[in-house]
């Protein structure tokens, strides 16, 4: 048994965001953070190696320097790394990203026992599609929005936590799950981690050894091979401070009224 | 020399930043006025690796380096001079001699409870009648039979309620002076050992500090660290690794210091303007951060030369020196910054400044370290 986990480098929103001049986000001039709900899909996945041992392996797919961010992970706990990394590979939107995350693991490869972990969504595209698109190209089961994972053996028994309510999922594997920050709360890297993180196995897989896959061709990787197009990428301006009242009397709702029909909103 | 980080110093010092930012600095303001020790914060450094950093992972430490540790400390230290000091006592002072010159079967038998942060360290030199003139040791150890009675007590002990182990030392031959000191692993629960009343301090007041005291203390021969003797050099050489730990601590405090002061001051308005827009200020400023970044060159490069096994007596000395004279200053000046507000305790430097003072009288007071790096120079 292993599990297989897709982390995202993305932009530290607390910093400001470049764009380059197709519209696509100028990631080498932003300081990265790894994607927060990804981290809670590695950190399921240290807890299912505490308790039954299992192998856990780390994808992502971006620009050489998210090494330093597998390795983070391998500090953490992770076993191994995979860096996805070609330069035909850049551009790509949900779609071309999925189609060759999915041949990487595929590559990999998957066995019967094995978990594949996603975070729900990454801060900067908030798409959300990225984890159940791989789940289809894979064809594995796929279960979003996971609050609680629970190993019964081939077995998952995953709480989904959705606006309207809980939904409890019986799921086998190999399968699909997307993580929630609900889920847990990501470990620290520790001491010992952080020295043993660059001596643990890291494997590249470029262009060429991805380029014989049956979901890798031009037309479906990179910019060329994403459907979507950017028309604009910028930072929003900063809005101003609400007005808040307060009370629950009827003096309240009238001076809300009041001031939503001197703005002509009502 | 090259103060370029290595990718695993970089990747610990990252975490070392988020950790005492998330589990460090929320407690620092409550447990100095509580004047509790942070037990659970222990116990989440101990999962981490942080009470045993530049061990080998044979003792049970997490194999790390010693400028990790000193960064440890330093990050520590820049939310709470308390919790860098719990570390720094444990690590240099006691994980450190034992490691330095315990036995193999006392290396096994202590260093995976300590590294592993299942036991507290503490290290008993002081006394009351001995504090810098360390060999005025009234305490005595005398041999009887397969073990030594110890009788005495010692004085300001950090970790000392809290500790499991002790590194303690006392006179086996008061005839021959410095040369009749020999150095013992004290467990909690040896009959004839106690711990005294937990000291009332002006800063770190979160640490445990408090007296140990030897009634007929039975203590097993094979508790001996090192041999018969040779305690005092025992000590001295546990303090030079231990003063790079405080210079640490020193360092981590001033950084603190600067960052609360350049948050405050580019916030504060007065006479229209911003603090940090007056040349006072940024002078100021400037002057506490240039200070700080020599301090840190000064601990890093200590750290870097017992990392690699080269002399560093001088080097630590130095760099205790400087880095607990520059937190001091900077930390007052820091208050100053802050005016009437530095002054309460709704912001943190005037408990920094009350913590920077200890960092020049502990292990060593800045007297003793001129003593140690003019003595280097030649200078008698």
């Amino acid at each position: 048994m292993k599990i297989l986990v897709t982390v995202k480098q993305v932009p530290d929103t607390s910093g400001k965001v470049a764009v380059n001049p197709d519209g696509t986000l100028d990631r080498a001039s932003m300081q990265t953070i790894i994607n927060p709900d990804d981290l809670n899909a590695v950190e399921a996945a240290l807890a299912l190696k505490d308790e039954l041992g299992c192998k856990v392996v780390a994808f992502t797919m971006g620009p050489p320097p998210a090494e330093g961010m597998l390795r983070e992970l391998m500090a953490m706990g992770v076993d191994e790394g995979v860096l996805v990394t070609a330069r035909e590979f850049g551009g790509s939107d949900t779609y071309a990203t999925s189609q060759i995350l999915a041949a990487a693991i595929d590559t990999y490869g998957v066995e019967d026992d094995d978990i594949v972990l996603a975070g729900r969504q990454a801060i900067d595209g908030d798409t959300a599609q990225v984890g159940p698109q791989i789940a289809e190209k894979l064809h594995l089961p796929q279960v979003t929005y996971a609050g609680e994972i629970k190993k019964e053996g081939n077995t998952l028994i995953v709480k989904r936590m959705l606006e309207d309510g809980y939904m409890t999922v019986k799921v086998q594997t190999p399968c699909m799950i997307t993580c929630i920050k609900e889920l847990n709360t990501p470990r620290y890297l520790s001491v010992g981690g952080a020295f043993e993180a660059y001596s643990k196995p890291l494997t590249i897989m470029d262009y060429p050894a991805l380029k014989d896959h049956a979901l890798i061709d031009a037309t479906t990787i990179g910019l060329k091979g994403s459907p979507t197009n950017i028309y604009k990428s910028f930072t929003p301006p900063q809005k101003g401070v609400g007005m808040m009242l307060e009370g629950d009397g009827k003096e309240t709702t009238d001076k809300l009224a009041g001031i939503l029909a001197a703005k002509h909103i009502i | 020399m090259d103060f370029h980080l290595t990718k695993e110093q970089l990747l610990v010092r990252k975490m070392f930043r988020e950790f005492a930012e998330n589990e460090v600095k929320p407690l620092a303001a409550e447990i100095d006025e509580e004047e509790r020790f942070p037990m659970e914060t222990v116990e989440k450094m101990a999962k981490l690796g942080m009470m045993g950093i530049y061990f080998p992972k044979e003792y049970g430490g997490a194999g790390g380096d010693v400028l990790s540790y000193a960064m440890c400390v330093e990050e520590l230290a820049k939310v709470c001079g308390t919790t860098a000091v719990i570390v720094s006592a444990h690590t240099s002072l006691c994980c450190a001699p034992i490691f330095e010159h315990g036995t193999e079967e006392q290396k096994r038998k202590y260093l995976p409870d300590l590294c592993s942060g299942k036991k507290i360290g503490a290290f008993g030199l002081t006394e009351p009648n001995a504090g810098t003139d360390a060999s005025g040791q009234q305490t005595t150890a005398v041999l009887e039979g397969d073990h030594y009675v110890l009788n005495g007590s010692k004085c300001f002990i950090t970790n000392g309620n809290v500790a499991d182990t002790f590194v303690v030392f006392a006179m086996t031959d008061k005839s021959k002076g410095n040369h009749g000191i020999s150095a013992f692993i004290v467990e909690k629960d040896f009959p004839g050992f106690s711990q005294g009343k937990h000291e009332k301090k002006m800063g770190i007041r979160g640490s445990s500090t408090c007296d140990l005291i030897f009634e007929d203390c039975i203590v097993p021969k094979e508790n001996l660290l090192g041999k018969e003797g040779k305690g005092f050099k025992i000590a001295m050489q546990t303090l030079d690794g231990g003063r790079i730990g405080i210079a640490s601590q020193a360092l981590g405090l001033g950084e603190g210091a600067v960052d609360e002061a350049i948050k405050y001051t580019k916030e504060r308005v007065q006479f229209k303007k911003r603090l940090s827009q007056f040349q006072n200020t940024q002078f100021q400023l400037a002057d506490m951060y240039t200070r700080m970044q020599a301090a840190q060159f000064l601990v890093y490069s200590a750290a870097m030369k017992k990392q690699n096994h080269e002399p560093y007596s001088m080097d630590a000395a130095m760099a205790k020196l400087f880095a607990a004279e520059a937190a001091s200053d900077v930390t007052r000046r820091a208050v100053q910054l802050f005016g009437g507000y530095g002054y309460t305790r709704e912001y943190p430097v005037e408990r920094m400044m009350r913590d920077a003072k200890i960092t020049e009288i502990y292990e060593g007071t800045s007297e003793v370290q001129r003593m140690v790096i003019s003595s280097n120079l030649g200078v008698k």
